[in-house]
């Protein structure tokens, strides 16, 4: 099996340990080999958290730079300061809704621009999906659920070696039964974002 | 309950590295762990405090990591099976304690847990405790893998059983938060019931005795010699000329390198996982194999410089290497690309690394650093210890805990840390050889685990400084723990005690002691300057519930959040004096984010303008 190498960044609270325990969860329902690796130490304290998860035969569980086949990034500044794990093949996602870090506030640093971002991101990657994940988060009925539309926008680049149905199987498994319905609605928009990109 | 007590076996669990450990000692027969918190080890105990709480497990957070292995090392050498479990640098604490209690050894089967920190994720340094294993004379295994960490940790019980002395076991912070499938065996969770045989002239380390128990614990040694010659836990892999000798997540690197660069029918690599006493024979008989060897271990080269005595006691003159500009590194951690680099280097096999996107035009981003939460408690106590102390020559030894991050701008709080309680141990030495006003901040839990001694020292040899005591009735940085002085209501358990942190201060002789609530800021400020006014050891105690713990507790209100008023006249000192981050600018003026306020109000109390007022309830 091919080995595949998934990065993803977020801003503490943005809930990319779900989804990635949710794709954790997918890989053992299709039988794929899977390992991953974070770091969240101060997630809490507003810091960024990476998710590495390597798919496939494969020991190691971190990702070297430029090697990532999928960088999924929650917040825009993030997924361009990301931008030196991936490579000309890379495909990256991001969410276009900004959360600037508290130095922009502070006067010690400018945010970047978001068209100049894209730009930049397409440029240097084999392909970018950049859509406002949290107004499709939103229209499903809850901002928490961006982490369940780039969920969505990530299986729908078919990279990873997991079905849709595994994918939302897992979903069942890992998310609370109440928002079940909401996160799979905002799964289904960040699919169809990514399909319209 | 819990998901580590689950007994299907029918189906494979995705784990933390963490988690696989715990579960893997209860399956092993584990009845007694105790800790002090510390990343990268943290969710192991976090793991045992919820599982004690449905089983027989006994579990406790101890004042500080030598208290813990002092637990440990009593209910060992009373039969029950135990772990101590701490961060790297929390086994310096408790290094007095395992050094000796390896010459007394134990009874059952005693497992010290040493979780190092490559690349000092969160740590103040990234020191390789493998060389505690040699200085202490203690078998050490190291895990390379999250499932192999679960397999080995109750290995590593048995054998500390049969070898009756502790063992080390040691993984990295990619071992510890990492997470794979892993296979569950049958629960085997022991009873903490033991019985102590008396033995004074085996337990009581007067010299006369010691100097028997050292010769003892060389005869020990030799035998887990023996062991780790046969350990499984140190393999060989493939049948080239072409050696590497790793150990730890390096083995794991090494193996995808050996696959992407095609050279598996080339090499031979030896995985030590029984690390200490090492694998004598068997090094040696790979190195005879080999026409060249390369040691690939993060951190020091601790295998290294033992494979090149290796070398020169069978007189083989083979090229050895590990750490070399060209190859491995001793700083941080390594990655799949350090050891492909590393390997074709060392082999000279024509190697292009991927093209990594270029960033050179990407405009710098702005950094997201960690920072205190909106309205923890922390910034307004730094804040009104700045104010108080304006006009004076200040040095603020910090600690250890959430309130480092007070080192940031703009409260920039923060001018000397090396270690767990050296805000205290510090503070009267710069204070005499300075003539400044010394200001140091410890957390409640640091308090517990080291402060204490400082403060009495101080006391005793009549230093000047004042100590702020940033009580926030939790272990907050390390994922909110209990400690000595938190009123364990709060984790809904009862049968505990609770120690008072005022009471301690004056009994320990403190003459000017003031408890103060830091978001009355004002208040505050005038308690400081008394204070930091009294020649001689002063101590603030600044109590104020953490926010992020808060939010789970039925005893703290729910505040209001705050707005900015039409009032503001852009002084921008909430912004910049505060750096809270509910704040954002909007059209260059601050506004306050109403999700993340929790009301604390020490905006509002400083405004010039009086322009921050309380959301109004709607209509």
């Amino acid at each position: 099996m091919d080995i595949k190498r998934l990065i993803i960044v977020a801003v503490g609270g943005q809930g990319n340990l779900l989804a990635s325990s949710v794709l954790g969860e997918a890989a053992l329902l299709a039988n794929v080999p899977v390992r991953m690796s974070e770091i969240h130490g101060m997630a809490q304290r507003g810091g960024v958290v990476e998710s590495a998860i390597v798919f496939g035969d494969a020991k190691s569980t971190i990702i070297s730079d430029g090697e990532a086949d999928l960088l999924v990034g929650f917040e825009p500044s993030e997924t361009l300061r990301a931008l030196n794990k991936c490579n000309n093949k890379t495909v990256a996602i991001t969410n276009l809704s900004p959360m600037p870090p508290f130095t922009v506030a502070i006067g010690k640093g400018v945010y970047p621009d978001l068209n100049d971002l894209q730009e930049k991101l397409r440029a240097k990657t084999a392909k970018l999906i950049a859509f406002d994940a949290v107004a499709l988060a939103k229209t499903a009925g809850n901002v928490l659920s961006v982490n369940m539309v780039l969920l969505g926008a990530l299986t729908q680049t078919a990279i990873l070696p997991m079905s849709v149905e595994h994918t939302k199987q897992a979903m069942k498994n890992k998310t609370k039964p109440a928002f079940l319905d909401l996160n799979l609605k905002a799964f289904d928009l960040g699919y169809e974002a990514a399909a319209g990109a | 309950m819990h998901k580590l007590l689950t007994n299907d076996q029918s189906k494979k669990m995705m784990v933390l590295g963490n988690e696989a450990i715990a579960r893997g000692a209860l399956e092993a027969g584990l009845a007694f762990a105790a800790t002090y918190p510390g990343t990268p080890s943290s969710e192991i105990s976090l793991n045992f405090f919820q599982i004690s709480q449905e089983s027989d497990l006994y579990f406790e957070y101890s004042a500080n990591e030598k208290v813990a292995m002092e637990m440990a090392a009593a209910a060992a050498n009373s039969g029950v099976r135990s772990m101590a479990i701490m961060k790297h640098v929390g086994l310096n604490v408790a290094a007095d304690a395992l050094m000796t209690l390896a010459y007394v050894g134990v009874k059952a089967g005693l497992v010290v847990l040493t979780a190092d920190d490559p690349f000092m994720f969160s740590s103040q340094n990234e020191q390789d405790n493998r060389y505690y294993a040699k200085l202490g004379g203690l078998p050490m295994l190291e895990p390379s893998s999250v499932e192999e960490a679960k397999e080995m940790v109750g290995q590593a019980l048995g054998i500390s059983e049969q070898l009756q002395v502790p063992v080390l076991f040691r993984t990295t912070t990619r071992i510890n938060h990492s997470t794979a499938p892993v296979d569950l065996k049958p629960l085997n969770i022991g009873k903490p019931e033991g019985k102590f045989d008396k033995d004074p002239m085996n337990y009581v380390t007067v010299p006369a005795i010691s100097r028997r128990l050292h010769v003892k614990l060389l005869e020990k040694l030799e035998k887990a010699k023996e062991l780790s010659e046969t350990s499984p836990f140190n393999f060989i892999e493939g049948t080239g000329k072409w050696g590497i000798i790793c150990s730890g997540v390096s083995y794991n690197y090494v193996s995808d390198a050996v696959k992407d660069l095609g050279i598996g029918d080339k090499t031979r690599i030896l995985r030590i996982g029984f690390s200490n006493p090492l694998p004598e024979q068997k090094i040696k008989a790979f190195l005879k194999d080999c026409d060249q060897v390369l040691v690939a271990e993060e951190g020091e080269p601790f295998l290294e410089e033992a494979v090149k005595a290796f070398a020169q006691e069978e007189a083989l003159t083979l090229k050895i290497k590990g750490k070399d500009k060209d190859l491995f590194s001793r700083l941080y951690e390594f990655n799949p690309a350090i050891a492909r680099q590393a390997m074709a280097n060392f082999f000279g096999i024509p190697y292009t690394p991927p093209a990594i996107a270029d960033t050179s035009d990407v405009p710098e981003i702005p950094n997201r650093p960690p920072n205190l939460c909106a309205g923890c408690s922390h910034r307004a106590t730094f804040y009104a210890v700045k104010k108080a102390a304006v006009g004076r020559n200040t040095i603020y030894p910090t600690d250890i805990g959430c309130y480092t991050l007070g080192f940031l701008p703009p409260l920039s709080m923060a001018d000397f840390l090396i270690c767990m309680g050296s805000s205290v141990g510090t503070a009267g030495a710069f204070s005499k050889v300075t003539g400044d006003k010394v200001i140091s901040f410890i957390g409640d839990s640091t308090f517990f685990h080291s402060g204490i001694p400082g403060l009495a020292s101080a006391v005793f040899n009549n230093h000047n400084f004042t100590l702020v005591i940033l009580d926030n009735g939790t272990t907050a940085m390390t994922g909110h723990q209990p400690n000595p002085g938190v009123q364990m209501d709060d984790w809904k358990l009862d049968g505990y005690g609770r120690v008072s942190i005022e009471n301690v201060v004056r009994s320990l002789g403190v003459q000017h002691v003031t408890v103060i609530k830091p978001l009355k800021i004002n208040k505050s400020i005038d308690a400081i300057k008394e204070a930091i006014d009294y020649q001689g050891v002063s101590v603030i105690i600044s109590e104020e519930v953490c926010v992020l713990f808060a939010k789970g507790l039925e005893r703290v209100k729910k505040r209001k959040s705050f707005r900015v008023t039409d009032r503001c006249k852009n002084h921008q000192d909430c912004v910049k004096e505060l750096g809270c981050p509910a704040f954002y600018m909007a059209d260059d003026r601050p506004a306050i984010d109403p999700v993340m306020c929790v009301g604390c109000a020490v905006c509002a109390q400083i405004c010039p303008e009086n322009a921050i007022s309380p959301v109004k309830d709607k209509a």
